[in-house]
């Protein structure tokens, strides 16, 4: 179990991020779908950034505090591109 | 060991222009992650080779380190590993999964 305050300090420690949005996907505190924006996305592939995504949160994924993690990661003009 | 593990998932990813490592068959998928993988791959009608990675642990954690790749389900391309669920998902959507199918078939 993790909060979505610890999934959103530990990311932004290892990248610069200028939106992070948890959605608790269970209740319970393990099942997360999360969106990452960030500028080091940019030109990179989305299994890379998933990777970089992954590693920031090896930790808590590691120790199962996270059990499942969907992501979604965009670089800042893409984000803008789908105007949410 | 470890290493006829890796050759062994390496000859079929080579052999299959796509092949999909999954828990459970595309009939009784076991994961609700690798059921939706299935979906979006059989939505093309191209063939799709699979591997039950819960039925051989070895296959289960050799995989993952074939790819560098924490999770399961994992697919690839043309020999290429193309991502697990989340990724597929998004390719799907943005309508990038076709070309690359229809170029594997292609060649």
């Amino acid at each position: 179990m993790i909060s979505p305050e610890e999934i959103k300090q530990t990311l932004s420690k290892a990248l610069p991020v200028t939106l992070v949005e948890t959605q608790d996907l269970t209740g319970g505190g393990d099942h997360w779908q999360v969106i990452v924006v960030s500028a080091a996305f940019e030109g990179k592939g989305l299994i890379e950034q998933h990777r970089m995504v992954n590693e920031a949160l090896k930790e808590p994924m590691a120790d199962q505090r996270i059990h499942a993690l969907s992501l979604k990661t965009f670089s800042p003009a893409q984000w803008e591109k789908i105007g949410t | 060991m470890a290493e006829d593990v890796l050759n062994k998932i390496d000859e079929k990813i080579k052999k299959n222009k796509v092949m999909l490592y999954m828990k459970g068959t595309p009939d009784f998928p076991q994961c609700g992650f690798s059921a939706h993988t299935v979906e979006i791959l059989k939505s093309y009608g191209f063939p799709f080779a699979t591997e039950d990675v819960l039925a051989d642990p070895a296959v289960r954690e050799g995989i993952k380190r074939y790819s560098n790749w924490p999770t399961i389900p994992q697919v690839y391309i043309d020999g290429k590993f193309v991502g697990g669920c989340d990724i597929v998902h998004e390719l799907h959507e943005r309508g990038e999964l076709e070309p690359m199918l229809k170029s594997a078939f292609s060649s």
